[in-house]
């Protein structure tokens, strides 16, 4: 009963608030809600992805190759589109996934059939990944004027008010927190990274947990990729350039412990748009350029050293009938 | 015997040793570094390299670069070119001071090395050559703006990296000139990092800042697509004008929304193929790189050197909706 209220996710939410205060002192039109809604949407690829990633990295693993996944869906459904300006959107999206997927799972054969540590895989993947699409594209770009226009229109789409892009990540949330909380699937991840020799007792197989965490995570960047290339209405080598980086941080800031086990789809969220919120109110405040770099990394770690604090002592759950009890 | 088999040997070794240079002198191997692979603007430079390269007849050209804008990645691919004792190295430079250890180690070994379109500082080459001079093209980009501003305005401008040696040259020259231009108003200057995403957010974060913004003058390729992109998303087609330097290909998409009315940049291909031609002449015509030296450089007539051993190619070029069309297929 004493965890209701979860401190962490608590903490967080201040601190974007306070954070939103800051930057309403010197930029006022910020905090409006039509601006709002914008930065959301602009932080709703962050969001896919750091749920993705949260998945993996509770399983006591990292995925590095997800911006490079993004690009290499991105360019392999821009180029399709150029081929077939005819073919349905909910075609290219499914695409888009199936492609994400299938490089999500090339990661995960590899940490669970091979056991090479997920680390070394992921950083080979990526470069791969960039590498290819070297040979699809042969170095070029696909630019606005020749994807067709249902493709760049779909994720700008309004429906209730709200774009596309937004609505893409607000389900994925949805789906996210009901399948961590109540589907095996979700249970069975937490086990994997909180206790893997237990989970083993369990019945649990934890490198087959650790592949299809890395399919999600796969899925969901071949998903951004579909939306971020059509979002820019371009599409080429170096799209996304380091925003593994980023996931990562945006997990980190929201709690999930790089140890595995430890997390929740509330401070993933929370984490990417605490980023978004830096990230889009950085232009805006009017702060010398030169200064930008240093003042987000120095967000982040405030971020995290917050967070350090507030997770301390905090036992590792594996089941929701344990937590009940104690 | 074994006096004469080591005779023989020597023998073989010595004829080896001076038949491979003679045979490397067949084929003059021009190597073209680029800021970062997979960029049209540097895959269109090579295009024109190969060019000059069939026109040359002997020269095989190796284009090559790191896969992302660093100075480190370069460093890299020129200790790798020292490596394999290539005849010359053209360079578009990520940094102007960071590569000159690495390009005197090649200077040092015989290879003649030249810059072109993002500069060395003078130690680091033997010449450089500039797309357009700097001057002209900092006056282009604001004149770019200023045409369709009759009555002045307010304008911002949406650089690359802030470390960027052309960008921030451009910019330097275009406030040189800004006396020219009663009424036009530069607001800000933000940096984009030649990411899309990042130069898009600044772009949007602009019109926000300052809601009677006119035009956003974009010098880098990237930037200016991201920031027409931006524009058009804010449903503010019209109102403010994408200009700067882009691509006819990557721009195409921009002037057909109306996003952008014009924007200027030289011909890539030209670029390419001027670099190779200096190049040549430079490390097999025995062309001394010096102040005031004409060199030629084929079709695109000769280069004349300033007191920094640099020239420049050719005027930027205008494109609108009126020959869009035109050149979007070619680069």
């Amino acid at each position: 009963m004493t965890r209701l209220i979860p401190v962490r996710e608590t903490i967080l939410a201040g601190a974007i608030l306070v954070l939103l205060l800051l930057i309403s002192s010197r930029f006022a039109g910020f905090v409006a809600p039509s601006n709002l809604a914008n930065v959301f949407n602009d932080t709703a690829p962050l969001i896919i992805l750091a749920l993705g990633q949260m998945v993996v990295i509770l399983t006591r693993c990292i995925d590095l190759s997800v911006a490079a996944n993004l690009a290499l869906t991105g360019m392999a459904v821009a180029m399709i589109n150029v081929a077939m300006p005819g073919l349905p959107i909910p075609v290219i999206i499914a695409i888009a996934i199936f492609l994400g997927a299938i490089m999500g799972a090339i990661n995960g054969v590899l940490v669970w059939k091979l056991a090479i540590p997920p680390i070394v895989v992921t950083l080979g993947t990526m470069t791969i990944f960039r590498g290819i699409i070297f040979l699809i594209s042969d170095g070029k770009w696909v630019n606005s004027h020749e994807m067709s226009p249902a493709f760049t229109g779909f994720p700008r789409m309004e429906l209730l008010g709200l774009p596309v892009l937004s609505w893409a990540a607000i389900i994925t949330i949805i789906i996210f927190g009901i399948m961590m909380a109540r589907a095996p699937f979700g249970r069975s991840i937490f086990a994997v990274g909180g206790n893997p020799h237990a989970a083993v007792y369990t019945g649990i197989d934890v490198g087959k947990t650790q592949f299809w965490a890395f399919v999600v995570s796969g899925a969901l960047a071949g998903l951004t990729g579909y939306l971020w290339v059509s979002r820019f209405a371009v599409a080429y080598v170096d799209i996304a350039g380091g925003f593994e980086l980023e996931v990562v941080a945006a997990c980190v800031i929201g709690g999930i412990s790089i140890a595995g086990g430890v997390g929740s789809v509330g401070g993933a969220v929370l984490g990417a748009i605490f980023l978004g919120v830096v990230k889009n109110a950085l232009p805006v405040v009017n702060i010398s350029p030169f200064w930008q770099l240093a003042i987000s990394g120095s967000a982040i770690l405030i971020a995290v050293a917050f967070n350090a604090r507030s997770g301390r002592n905090k036992g590792r759950i594996i089941l929701k009938s344990a937590e009940a009890t104690q | 015997m074994s006096v004469l088999k080591k005779l023989a040997a020597s023998a073989a070794m010595a004829a080896a040793m001076i038949a491979t240079p003679a045979f490397a002198q067949d084929d003059v191997r021009i190597a073209l570094v680029v800021k970062a692979l997979g960029i049209g603007f540097f895959e269109a430079a090579a295009e024109g390299a190969e060019e000059a390269a069939a026109e040359l007849g002997n020269v095989e050209i190796i284009y090559t670069g790191p896969t992302d804008t660093t100075a480190e990645g370069q460093i890299e691919v020129i200790n790798s070119l020292i490596a394999q004792q290539v005849d010359a190295i053209a360079i578009s430079a990520n940094d102007t001071d960071a590569l000159v250890p690495a390009l005197q180690r090649a200077m040092q070994r015989g290879i003649t090395v030249i810059s072109w379109d993002s500069g060395v500082a003078p130690e680091g080459r033997q010449m450089h050559l500039n797309p357009s001079s700097n001057a002209l093209i900092g006056n282009m980009i604001i004149k770019l703006a200023a045409d369709h501003l009759p009555d002045g305005g307010e304008v911002a401008l949406l650089s690359a990296t802030t470390t960027s040696t052309n960008q921030n040259i451009w910019m330097e020259e275009m406030n040189k000139v800004m006396g020219d231009y009663p009424g036009i108003e530069v607001v800000a200057t933000v940096y984009g990092d030649d990411l899309a995403d990042k130069s898009y957010r600044e772009a949007t974060g602009l019109m926000q800042t300052y809601p009677d913004l006119d035009a956003i003058i974009a010098p880098t390729s990237v930037g200016i697509v991201a920031a027409a992109q931006a524009v058009v998303d804010a449903g503010k087609v019209g109102q403010v004008n994408v200009t700067g330097l882009g691509l006819p290909s990557e721009m195409a998409g921009a002037i057909e929304s109306g996003a952008s009315q014009s924007f200027a940049i030289w011909n890539p291909i030209d670029l390419g193929y001027s670099a190779t031609m200096l190049a040549y002449e430079l490390s097999q015509n025995g062309v001394e790189a010096a102040p005031g030296a004409e060199i030629p450089m084929g079709r695109m007539g000769s280069l004349t050197l300033d007191d920094n051993n640099e020239g420049a190619m050719a005027d930027p070029f205008v494109y609108d909706a009126s020959n869009i069309d035109e050149f979007k297929s070619i680069f």
